[in-house]
């Protein structure tokens, strides 16, 4: 793979938890290994998806490359800066460029803040514009995401789930990022506001040339977004490559498996599927 | 005889803000062994409609206003308590989306898995003990003997599932309605839990009814389906029937909303999205509830004034549609022979 244009660079990424024992004289006794040495490459206006089951480390590594945890190894390249040496006030100016959509849109809003405050917030903490330019400039995003602008006084209990990702949306695209990390960005909602929500997330990738780490259990869901495709299984990356050879060719056996186990929306394709899984299943439990 | 028979339930929450028609006017039957796919997105009644087969719907503010749930020949709509709880467990039993919730934390597994043998049957503790593990082993739970003794907290959420699959099973029912039941649970271990479910239902020969969201979870396990809308049946068809030929604009758009694992062009493809939302079943439209999202509705038609009917529009093929596919485009879906 090439290291020319690429926006981010992950370089032996790891993220242990202490594990710790005692009562009085509490102490480190191990380390849970959420993130395990994982390197990847992002290039410019690409999608990588990040998929794995739950506790597999997949938003761990979102997390850390937004230095939203800190890694306990590792590098994490983007546009030429080391992000793991930027200190506090570096990193916060970094952010402009590096936002993240989060999955349940009814805890990542602050329900105390109306509409047009959420998605000028992070306008106001990098002090852009003039009160009236942050105005228009919430309108204009508002309007992009597919939001009626005139709710701009509303507070977020008053929309459906759908709708409030659209504002989450809007607040990520406010500082005009080069990548946004979507971490299940859609897993909290009913396939048909899905659709509606993975088709907008395509097109500001088109419109804006936005760069994603689209991150989602999903499979069929991270097939539909992503170029490359990156699997992870207890905190390792263990397979990566253009999303039509990962899927139709994958190399390991947990990526066979976890392909194996979706639910296709095929009667007739289910039986051979069936027998696939138990068969895979039983080879992994034995290997 | 069906095992099952539905007929015109309904089931209304009376709130402040009004009343919710959560269930308006849905018939069905399940055969003896037979398994049912309710599907629809979050709203559309599918709980609702097994709670108030199973009588567990809260009352108030719940309430079924008409209709009738007609079990192995009997009507449970007018039995009292005492007369659902003795069939409840034994006859029909019930597993739930959340394991986590479903489960007691405080008492052990054994407890949990006795306590429902021995409220049904006249057993000693060792029996039902002995009976408990038998169960365990047969839903797959490693060292059965050992973890009967263990809470809740230390089994994953799959084994939970499994746990509560077990309790379900304790008493032989005849129909197991299971709700979301791999929902909370990742793919794989989803896979599993599907894969038991249906070997159990052929080696019990029970009867089932799953209700998910997930349009590939009925395509595995269903052999009819229901496809619910706004508290309504808006298509119903033998699993392969429905997926070859979808009727409903609902559907049909429900199955291009979903993102495919495998073709050509999906990274660079559309998803058919489904403008708009459900609509409030406080007060909802009075004819097509699915008009105000419809392709094909327009003001030429009777779709914003008349409520269409169920009707049967193949053999066992029924949809509540002014344009279904079929009639539409003169040619069934996924075919390029005129009908």
């Amino acid at each position: 793979m090439s290291t020319n244009g690429a926006l981010l660079r992950v370089e032996g990424l790891s993220k242990h938890f202490p594990i710790r024992a005692g009562v009085l004289f509490e102490r480190t006794v191990d380390a849970f290994r959420a993130v395990d040495d994982v390197s990847f490459e992002i290039a410019e206006g690409e999608t990588l998806g990040l998929v794995g089951e739950s506790g597999s480390g997949k938003s761990t590594t979102g997390y850390c490359i937004l230095q939203l945890l800190k890694p306990t190894e590792g590098t994490v390249n983007f546009m030429g800066t080391e992000l793991t040496a930027l200190g506090r006030e570096d990193m916060r100016r970094m952010r402009r460029e590096l936002q993240i959509v989060f999955q349940d849109p009814y805890a990542s809003l602050d329900p105390r803040m109306t509409v047009g405050d959420i998605v000028s917030e992070p306008l106001v903490v990098h002090s852009i514009g003039t009160r009236r330019d942050r105005r228009s400039r919430v309108r204009e995003l508002l309007e992009v995401v597919g939001f009626n602008p005139s709710f701009t006084n509303r507070y977020p209990h008053e929309f459906s789930g759908g709708q409030r990702q659209r504002i989450g949306i809007a607040r990520a695209l406010a500082l005009s990022p080069k990548l946004i990390v979507c971490d299940e960005p859609v897993s909290a909602l009913d396939v048909s506001i899905q659709a509606q929500i993975l088709n907008l997330l395509k097109d500001l990738q088109r419109d804006f040339g936005l760069t994603y780490l689209f991150i989602a259990h999903d499979l069929a869901v991270v097939r539909s977004m992503s170029d490359r495709i990156a699997v992870m299984n207890r905190g390792k990356l263990i397979e990566v490559g253009p999303a039509e050879e990962v899927y139709t060719n994958p190399r390991e056996d947990y990526t066979k498996a976890l392909l194996s186990a979706v639910p296709v929306p095929d009667p007739r394709a289910m039986k051979e599927r069936k027998a696939a899984r138990r068969k895979l299943r039983h080879a992994l439990a034995e290997g | 005889m069906a095992l099952l028979d539905v007929t015109d339930l309904a089931t209304h929450f009376f709130t402040r803000e009004g009343v919710v028609r959560a269930v308006d006017g849905i018939s069905f039957s399940l055969e003896r062994g037979e398994t049912l796919g309710i599907v629809g997105e979050s709203g559309c009644g599918k709980s609702v409609t097994a709670l108030s087969i199973m009588g567990l719907i809260p009352k108030p503010p719940a309430k079924i206003v008409s209709g009738s749930v007609v079990f192995d020949g009997t009507d449970l709509v007018p039995l009292p308590e005492k007369r659902l709880e003795d069939l409840r467990g034994r006859e029909i039993a019930m597993i739930f989306q959340d394991p986590m919730t479903s489960l007691n934390p405080t008492l052990t597994i054994g407890t949990q898995i006795t306590e429902t043998i021995r409220r049904h049957y006249d057993v000693s503790k060792q029996d039902a003990r002995k009976k408990a593990i038998e169960l365990m082993e047969e839903v797959q739970i490693p060292r059965a003997s050992e973890r009967l003794d263990d809470y809740p907290h230390r089994f994953s959420g799959g084994m939970r599932q499994r746990v509560m699959i077990a309790i379900a099973l304790s008493c032989d029912p005849k129909l197991l309605i299971a709700d979301e039941p791999t929902t909370a649970l990742d793919v794989t271990v989803q896979a599993a839990v599907l894969d038991l479910l249906d070997d159990l239902r052929h080696r019990h020969e029970m009867a089932m009814i799953i209700i998910t969201h997930d349009m590939g979870v009925v395509a595995e396990a269903a052999d009819d389906i229901l496809v619910m809308y706004a508290g309504q049946i808006v298509e119903q068809a033998p699993v392969h029937e429905l997926f070859d030929h979808p009727e409903h604009p609902y559907t049909e758009a429900l199955l291009g909303a979903l993102p495919q694992i495998e073709g050509e062009g999906i990274r660079s493809g559309r998803l058919t999205a489904i403008p708009g939302r459900p609509p409030d079943l406080i007060d909802p439209p009075v004819a097509c509830r699915f008009a105000p999202r419809c392709p094909y509705a327009s003001d030429n038609d009777t779709c914003a004034t008349v409520m269409p009917e169920l009707r049967e529009i193949r053999k066992e093929h029924w949809v509540r549609s002014a344009h279904p596919v079929s009639q539409r485009t003169g040619r069934l879906a996924g075919s390029e022979v005129p009908v």
